[in-house]
């Protein structure tokens, strides 16, 4: 065994994927060794997902090898990865939300069978959701549905690092912390440096780039299919790391222009307990506090009110960009198209019939506006990356003439050049007079807004405007008494 | 053929190869004889499937758990009320569509009533629906067999140009149904609502408004259906829809529809109708006894379904 420690869990070697004219993949090669933590970079549509899924064996290369322990695997599969002790946490979140959380265990781990695996598996699962984040208040008995989107990536997150026979050597992390807060990303990443320490590899993916230059050992910058760069974290810091994605961004947060909003009309307004929540024309508001504090709610309460379930608005107050695409955002059996045209139909259309012509007018202009990559908008939805289904979404609240629009975390897995993009949209629609609120989970997109609502314990429990908002201010609110 | 691969995409094109390969078997059989009366034959009858099929189908776009079963019920209703008002008298004709085309919207009202405020799924509101209706036919009709309107009677049984008139009807009311669906808002507000009603609830999408207005088309044209059959066959009969709530369910099926929603389209309803008329026809002509006649029945249907069912990829 002590041979084999200094030999590549994975290895590949000059891997090429392409899926029809599109190369994924161009001829990577990558090693991962035991006890070390690779951090791997790009845009969306990179290829990162692609080589992900060539190293946990859902996909088979076209060209080039797959080795692992130094011993080179012809015929590669999930079963074989698995054996080998490779799990994986996907940004697609792939718990099944009927099943409660140790049945799902119990599906992960075909180990665990026989009488008594129910017991089996609660103590598999349990022991790692108390090594990963210690006082998570996550019962394994509850069904994965009832759970919030956070603690769903919890339990995959646990689920990814526990030991029910075959002990887990390699975890690859995609996008683990997009929709953890502050602090429960840390305890998720102190965990990696614990496992790495005691000799497990990691491959961590995430947009989050301070997270990926102070976790990793090595960090593997990808774009269009290829590896452009591979060095030791220490070698790269924000700014560099920026340059080598090629990203145009601009890094710095751009500055608040001091704008006088007090005196804007009011346009909408809800109350419950705690401050109650007023928007204005023109503002961009935050919705903080940490994940899973009745942000969405209030979000989903707002559409509600607004909406009519029996008969069409024809000119709606409010519109709604999804943050779980997959539960309220598209429609899978359709083409981009028309995933970004359903909300605007009213506009579209004459006595009830939709003029197609002008559909595909307005859809390939902001397909042009917002760079959606791909070459048909009459493709399927789902043939684009999950950023770009995302950036679909914000195209069909931003085209409709809603003077409202609530965002439910809507930048989850969407690369820096694009949060760029957008966040000058935003302003640039807000400067016309459209209102903007908006939950989100990373301190900079809070740090944008104009006036700030921090959630505790499914309460309003602070406002800040101006230049109130800032990462100790929403730290504090959020955890309450607590100082920063 | 240069869109060859295009059609062979097409969910609806299964259905149409069946109907055209049983009716070229059938028509062998007979030396070619029997060509016309068959052709007839399978438009008359196949346009009543088609015009229920179409009613169906809307609903089950709607997604996993929307079926109407009071489908026949409704039929006898309509059927039995208007023949009773009409009191074979061609002045009432009128009148009498009219009453039909009433019982479907209120048959459609309570389905969606008992869905929407008692919470209760489809299947069970639906069904309860059709005991309701079906006992309020059996109350009117008290086994009364009246004649149609001799217009009607003649109208329901004669072709124009060498077609069926009911085909005629049938294929009015799918023009307004392909429109509807392919064309139209309320067409992607259903489809929508079939593949995530959240989805389609957070785009703005008026819901209920979509989903009650699908059972009152269905339900009315279930009453059309039943207020023109009852015509064709010369009087309501109590057990006269009894045949349809499997045939506009299986018309959908091996239409090409996406049985989980989201998905449908009109041209599969007329293969799928020919169709089940033709297999029927089929298995006489050969002089198959009826229990066989059933089993190969159902064995045809099964082999559609799946050939059909392996090409859905095309779908947008």
């Amino acid at each position: 065994m002590a041979k084999d420690m200094k030999k590549a869990v994975i290895e590949v070697d000059g891997a090429r994927v392409s899926f029809g004219a599109v190369k994924a993949l161009d001829g990577v090669t990558l090693s991962v060794m035991p006890g070390e933590c690779i951090g791997l970079v790009g845009h969306n549509g990179a290829g990162k997902s692609t080589l992900v899924n060539v190293i946990n064996g859902g996909l088979t290369p076209q060209q080039g090898t797959v080795a692992s322990d130094g011993e080179r695997l012809d015929r590669y599969n999930i079963t074989i990865a698995r054996g080998r002790g490779m799990r994986c946490v996907f940004q697609e979140l792939s718990l099944c939300p009927n099943l409660s959380i140790v049945e799902n265990t119990r599906i992960m781990h075909h180990e665990l069978g026989g009488f008594g695996w129910r017991a089996k598996a609660a103590k598999v699962i349990e022991t790692s959701l108390d090594a990963v984040f210690p006082g998570h208040n996550i019962d394994s008995g509850q069904p994965v549905g009832d759970l919030s989107i956070a603690e769903r990536q919890m339990v995959e997150i646990a689920m990814a690092f526990s030991d029910a026979g075959i002990a887990p050597r390699l975890v690859i992390l995609d996008e683990p912390t997009s929709s953890l807060d502050a602090s429960l990303a840390r305890q998720m990443l102190d965990h990696v440096r614990r496992f790495v320490a005691s000799g497990g590899s990691v491959i961590f993916i995430s947009h989050i780039l301070h997270e990926i230059l102070e976790t990793s050992d090595r960090i593997v910058v990808m774009k269009d299919g290829r590896v452009v760069a591979e060095r030791p974290a220490t070698e790269f810091d924000h700014q560099r790391l920026v340059e080598a994605m090629g990203s145009v961004a601009k890094e710095e947060a751009f500055q608040r222009s001091a704008r006088e909003l007090a005196a804007a009309p009011v346009v909408l307004r809800h109350q419950a307990d705690g401050i109650p929540f007023t928007a204005r024309q023109g503002e961009i508001i935050g919705l903080a506090g940490l994940a899973g504090h009745g942000q969405t709610e209030l979000l989903l309460a707002l559409h509600a009110v607004q909406s009519n379930a029996w008969w069409p608005r024809r000119d709606p107050l409010v519109t709604f960009v999804a943050g779980d695409r997959r539960l309220n955002g598209i429609f899978e059996l359709w083409s981009i198209l028309r995933n970004f045209s359903i909300a605007s139909l009213a506009d579209l259309s004459q006595g009830g019939v939709v003029r197609t012509a002008e559909e595909a007018e307005r859809g390939a202009d902001w397909k042009r506006r917002i760079e959606i990559r791909t070459q048909d908008v009459d493709n399927g939805i789902l043939s684009l990356s999950g950023g770009n289904q995302q950036k679909v979404l914000f195209a069909r609240a931003l085209a409709t003439r809603a003077p409202v629009i609530l965002m439910d975390d809507p930048m989850r897995g969407v690369d820096v050049g694009t949060k760029q993009e957008v966040y000058e949209i935003i302003r640039q629609e807000a400067a016309k007079g459209r209102t903007f609120i908006w939950y989100s989970t990373e301190m900079d997109e809070v740090r944008l807004c104009d006036r700030v609502y921090v959630f505790r314990e499914r309460v309003i429990t602070a406002e800040l405007v101006g230049d109130e908002v800032n990462e100790i201010n929403i730290i504090a609110a959020s955890f309450g008494g607590v100082a920063a | 053929m240069i869109s060859f691969g295009n059609l062979a995409r097409k969910p609806w094109i299964w259905s149409w190869m069946a109907a055209f390969l049983v009716w070229f078997a059938t028509i062998m059989v007979t030396g070619g004889a029997s060509t016309l009366g068959l052709s007839q034959a399978a438009l008359t009858f196949a346009a009543f499937s088609i015009i229920v099929g179409i009613g169906q189908m809307f609903v089950i776009t709607l997604g996993p758990g929307n079926i109407d079963l009071s489908v026949p019920a409704t039929m006898t209703l309509a059927g039995t009320v208007a023949l009773k008002l009409m009191n074979v008298e061609n002045g009432m004709v009128v009148p009498g569509l009219l009453v039909a085309v009433l019982i479907g919207l209120a048959v459609g009202v309570g389905n969606y009533a008992l869905i929407k405020a008692l919470r209760i799924p489809p299947i069970i509101a639906t069904l309860s629906m059709s005991f309701i209706v079906q006992s309020a036919a059996i109350w009117t009709n008290r086994g009364l067999r009246i004649k149609p309107p001799s217009v009607l009677a003649d109208f329901t049984t004669s072709s124009t140009l060498g077609v069926p008139n009911v085909a005629l009807v049938a294929l009015g009311l799918s023009l307004i149904a392909w429109v509807l669906l392919e064309k139209s808002v309320y067409g992607r507000w259903i489809s929508a609502i079939g593949q995530s009603m959240a989805a389609a609830r957070m785009a703005g999408i008026p819901v209920d408004g979509a989903r009650f207005v699908t059972y009152l088309l269905c339900a009315v044209l279930a009453s059309v259906a039943g207020y023109l059959l009852a015509c064709f066959s010369g009087g309501a009969a109590l057990n006269m829809g009894a045949e349809y709530l499997l045939m506009s369910i299986a018309v959908v099926v091996i239409g090409g529809t996406a049985v989980a929603g989201g998905y449908s389209n009109v041209p599969g309803i007329w293969g799928a109708s020919l169709f089940m008329f033709l297999v029927v026809s089929m298995l006489n002509t050969y002089g198959i006894g009826a229990g066989v006649r059933l089993i190969m029945t159902g064995l045809i249907i099964i082999s559609v379904i799946m050939l059909a069912g392996g090409r859905r990829t095309g779908m947008r």
